[in-house]
């Protein structure tokens, strides 16, 4: 299987660890994750104003760009699946938002692309039974804190393909892996998101309600899906300790990282120096 | 808290700019207090997500442009994806931030941005920052 596929700005540079784990394991399962030839940032927000239509211009020429590459594209970062996805059902039903962007952007887009969490295509289409089936190196043992975030899950009737509030997808993969994930309440609470730029107490009692949430269950490891949660579920850590005495910090890792770690792939480029929570003393013990 | 009510006053200019740019029906909300309560920022903010849409339906939008509560909305939606009357108050937050935005001004001073924070922090974090924080 061969699939256009959409990085965005963020794997293309701090979360690359992400995508090569992504791409690389993909490729073990017989999935191509084959890159646009040319595309742009999508804008990483869905503009929520309804006569805001130029921030939907960015994502629209995404579109444009996978309408070239056939009718499916799979997207990894969680906040540009949902910024596309969304600015994809907005064309489908709005003929007269689709004609001003067309327009703006001097080009045809059709509105006939599928756009695809990579989460989704790896349940979906290559099935987790085939990725049990792959695993060379079980992560037997493991006890992990599956993740979501907002981004794959809300809007509901928009985005998401699991159970809104209490979603299985990364848990049923991270089980297929011969991990063990916890039972938690927090799996898809908000990590705060662009408040880390301005609002800094914020976004660091938000993260530390998460992982402390994931610790009293006694998970090593919490694994999300998004660049942006992954950052600020792990340098918040960083001094969590002088808010909250006896805070141990916890590694975040992309669910990419211990797919690719599973099926027994290099990891030299999984980027594991990026981490401020260090991962590997975890993936030692793994052997 | 006295409030003297008028017809005038509950359908003022602000209250319909922000119908008309967040496409909500204000009067839909009968105040169940849900998106309070799974407000995960709620514990940062000195009005709860219920009450502004309370005090915007009474017409009172000066008290809530005066909030800090709509810059600690972090478009989750948790509220909406639980609203029983289908209230999209992420909507209702973001034109909030934007008349206050162009009345008064940038949230987010970017020259401000530590240069350590400039170095490590993913785009993602910046684009949707400044698209929320910034006109």
């Amino acid at each position: 299987m061969r699939i256009a596929y959409f990085p965005g700005c963020t794997l293309n540079t701090t979360a690359k660890g992400f995508d090569n784990a992504l791409r690389a394991s993909f490729a073990a399962l017989g999935a191509e994750l084959v890159e646009l030839p040319e595309w742009n940032c999508c804008g990483a927000t869905f503009p929520l104003l309804v006569d805001n239509m130029l921030d939907l211009a960015a994502p629209t020429r995404v579109l444009l760009a996978a309408q070239e590459q056939g009718d499916r594209l799979a997207v990894a970062c969680t906040m540009c699946y949902n910024v596309i996805r969304r600015t994809n059902n907005r064309l489908r039903a709005d003929a007269d938002a689709l004609e001003k962007l067309n327009y703006f952007i001097e080009a045809e887009y059709r509105g006939g692309v599928e756009v695809l969490d990579v989460l989704q295509i790896l349940r979906d289409d290559v099935g987790f039974e085939a990725v049990q089936a792959a695993v060379k190196q079980p992560l037997t043992g493991l006890k992990v804190a599956a993740y979501y975030g907002c981004m794959v899950l809300r809007p509901p009737a928009e985005v998401a393909y699991d159970d809104p509030e209490n979603p299985h997808a990364l848990d049923d993969l991270l089980r297929a892996l011969g991990a063990e994930p916890v039972e938690w309440p927090h799996k898809a609470e908000c990590c705060g998101a662009y408040l880390a730029v301005k609002s800094k107490e914020a976004t660091a009692e938000m993260s530390y309600r998460i992982l402390s949430s994931a610790q009293r269950t006694g998970a090593q490891a919490v694994v999300t899906n998004c660049p942006l949660c992954q950052f600020n579920l792990d340098r918040q850590q960083l001094d969590m300790g002088r808010r909250h005495g006896g805070y141990q910090p916890v590694p975040v890792l992309y669910f990419s990282q211990l797919l690719g770690v599973a099926l027994g792939l290099d990891m030299a480029d999984f980027g594991w120096e990026r981490h401020y929570v260090d991962v590997r003393p975890l993936l030692e013990s793994l052997g | 808290m006295r409030v003297k009510l008028s017809a005038m006053r509950v359908r003022n200019e602000l209250v319909r700019r922000i119908e008309e740019l967040s496409g909500q029906d204000l009067l839909a909300c009968y105040q169940c207090g849900k998106c309070s309560a799974g407000c995960p920022a709620a514990f940062a903010m000195d009005l709860l997500p219920s009450q502004v849409i309370r005090l915007v339906q009474l017409g009172l939008v000066e008290e809530v442009l005066n909030a800090k509560t709509p810059w600690f909305c972090a478009a989750c939606q948790t509220c909406y994806a639980r609203c029983p009357k289908g209230v999209d108050l992420s909507r209702i937050m973001e034109a909030i931030r934007e008349i206050a935005l162009q009345e008064r001004g940038d949230y987010l001073v970017i020259e401000e941005i530590p240069a350590e924070e400039l170095a490590e922090f993913p785009q993602l974090a910046f684009i949707s920052g400044f698209r929320k924080y910034t006109a």
